[in-house]
């Protein structure tokens, strides 16, 4: 089964593995990652007070479901599930998961940071931070950039 | 052609999206964004680096060079900061 869902609800991690396994013998291997909002990025700073994350309706989709489909021909994968979150989260909360699923490890610690690295460059959603002195758009990071060039 | 912008591009701008009829020689994803450069000053700021503004076209990512071709949708966006 894959799945991406696109929603400004949160979502339970713990189900959404459940829902990849449940019932199923041929799974080895579930990964699991959740990517949350945090309050600081460097010690010192004016901690974060929220993030509001705009995106693309209808290319976010598509283009992780062709980010699957790319992780679909580099592994032997039995299910992933994707999901993006968007409007205004505040620290602590969640905003991505990737849940993969394979016969051996590998294959679903591999996809899945694959799919984290290639999300961050290719998924079309943008970050506003807002702190107490001000509001202003995060800039993409060179480092996302390399991380997703790694897998060529 | 409908075009439409995201995060500081739009606020740049100040529109969502528009409707706009392609001028004669504009083929390709950067002459559009030479050509909306040039309707004022909100577009001269949105544009003022083009090298840093990414665009889609019919919702997949493009190049500068991409031919607009017959697409119907175009959006132009900052550099993705999602995950």
């Amino acid at each position: 089964m894959f799945t991406v869902r696109i929603q400004s609800e949160d979502f339970d991690p713990a189900a959404e593995s459940a829902a990849l396994t449940r019932g199923r013998t041929d799974v080895g291997a579930v990964v699991t990652f959740t990517g949350l909002c945090r309050a600081q990025d460097a010690p010192g700073g004016a901690p974060l007070i929220a993030l509001t994350l705009e995106h693309y309706p209808g290319m976010a989709e598509e283009e992780i479901g062709r980010l699957i489909e790319e992780a679909r021909a580099r592994w032997p994968l039995l299910g992933a599930t994707v999901i993006h979150r968007f409007g205004r989260m505040e620290p602590g909360d969640n905003i991505v998961l990737v849940v993969t699923t394979s016969a051996h490890r590998g294959a679903a610690f591999e996809a899945a940071e694959f799919l984290m690295d290639w999300l961050k460059t290719h998924a079309p959603f943008w970050k506003l931070e807002e702190r107490a002195d001000e509001n202003s758009w995060v800039p993409a990071k060179d480092s996302d950039d390399e991380a997703a060039d790694r897998w060529g | 052609m409908k075009i439409l912008y995201f995060a500081w591009v739009r606020e740049r701008i100040g529109l969502e999206a528009e409707e706009i009829a392609l001028p004669e020689g504009v083929s390709t994803v950067a002459d559009l964004a030479a050509f909306l450069k040039t309707r004022g000053e909100g577009y001269a700021h949105a544009f003022e680096n083009p090298r840093v503004v990414r665009a889609a076209l019919d919702r997949r990512h493009a190049r500068p060079d991409t031919p607009l071709g017959a697409a119907r949708e175009i959006a132009f966006f900052p550099p993705m900061t999602g995950g």
